[in-house]
């Protein structure tokens, strides 16, 4: 058995390195996604795996064979994207979408994978007869 | 005196079994409540459709397993303060059903997620720190194990097995408004809250009326479980304690359980 000292500073050295490996683990996680704002004013990003997330924007989707092309935007910053592969039936153009891949060189984001981030309102898919601004 | 229902709740006597069943039939109406409001009563949602539904099961495991969180924490302080060994048996009761509850949320969470968002899995803050959560909690539990196994004691009653753990349980508890709040710290795939933001955003009253039934009966019958397990663990103690031809020590919740 280690004395109490050793056994307090063995506590303290296991904490700080446990601590520093899951901020480490996390950094990824922490910043889920990037804003098309924040990936444009970083260009050196470019060709590094990140996710980019932002509204669908309306009118903006078109089928291309295997791939779908739309834009993200957020707060008047808008990214084109490339996605290869159907993206899941609740992605709609207005709502959030995060998406997985590379900025390429020419300004169009190469995604694989793409997922829909719906808000936190809900409502009757029927068009709901009380006025706008009701409880 | 402090001795309220919710004392005797736990309590193996006769009125602790009648308050026990009145907590079980109260919990099964509302469960039936819950379970016809958020089937037939609330629409399905315009965005996400029928899988939204979901939410009456997910959100109500999240909250009672934060409940069930907080309940190991007071308890928890309750055993460290009062050496009373019945605190103990409510915080390893509660850690037992918030475990199984995070798991439920997590498996829930899973499931939404592959409907809705495309993904069932995500490393999003709110998931890895749910899932950091369950693992938290279920080191608690192997902990107490491993600690009465190495001493040769029943997991519970022993304060050499049940003080540690009832300072992970309260350490534990920190991750809590940690994992609530990081969809509001972070950016996070994982919706804000609807029914605690400050500013409420537009919700059907149907589905709100839904989610509170859910919320209630999810509470109520987790304390009736919580009740079910206390009494057993100390009948438990109470047999082993008697077969080891130690007083089978009846002990009630002033009064430490026999200490091996």
């Amino acid at each position: 058995m280690i004395r109490r000292p050793g056994r307090l500073a063995l506590l303290v050295v296991l904490l700080a390195g446990g601590g520093l490996l899951i901020t480490g683990a996390l950094r990824g996680t922490l910043t889920y996604y990037r804003t098309p704002g924040e990936l444009l004013t970083h260009p050196a990003a470019t060709g590094e795996r990140v996710r980019l997330g932002g509204e669908v924007v309306p009118g903006s989707v078109r089928h291309d064979g295997g791939l779908v092309l739309f834009r993200l935007s957020d707060a008047g910053h808008e990214v084109p994207v490339r996605q290869r592969g159907m993206p899941p039936e609740t992605f709609r153009e207005g709502e959030d979408a995060v998406v997985e891949g590379r900025l390429g060189t020419d300004g169009v984001f190469d995604a694989d994978h793409v997922v829909v981030r719906h808000g936190n309102e809900y409502r009757p898919s029927a068009p709901a007869p009380e006025p706008p601004d009701a409880r | 005196m402090m001795r309220t229902s919710t004392v005797e709740l736990t309590v193996d006597s006769p009125p602790g079994a009648v308050a026990r069943r009145t907590t079980g039939w109260i919990g099964a109406g509302l469960a039936a409540a819950a379970g016809l409001a958020g089937g037939l009563l609330a629409p399905a949602d315009a965005v996400q459709g029928p899988a939204q539904r979901l939410m009456y099961l997910h959100v109500p495991a999240a909250w009672v397993a934060y409940l069930a969180f907080a309940v190991v924490l007071v308890a928890g302080g309750a055993h460290l303060l009062r050496a009373d060994a019945h605190w103990d048996r409510i915080a390893l009761a509660a850690t037992e059903i918030g475990v199984v509850l995070t798991a439920l949320t997590l498996a829930t969470g899973s499931l939404w997620g592959h409907l809705v968002w495309g993904a069932w899995w995500a490393w999003d803050p709110r998931l890895v720190g749910t899932a950091l959560l369950f693992l938290v909690y279920a080191a608690a539990l192997a902990l107490r194990r491993a600690l009465a196994e190495r001493a040769g004691v029943p997991p519970h009653g022993d304060p050499r097995v049940t003080r540690p753990v009832a300072v992970v349980g309260i350490g534990g508890f920190l991750l809590v408004p940690v994992v609530h709040f990081s969809v509001r710290w972070w950016r996070s795939l994982h919706q804000q809250a609807t029914f605690l933001a400050p500013e409420r955003p537009p919700a059907d009253p149907r589905m709100a009326l839904a989610l509170l039934l859910a919320v209630a009966a999810a509470s109520v019958c987790a304390t009736w479980l919580l009740a079910h397990r206390v009494v057993r663990l100390q009948r438990q103690l109470d047999a082993a304690g008697a077969a080891g031809g130690r007083r089978p020590g009846r002990s009630g919740p002033r009064r430490p359980a026999p200490v091996g």
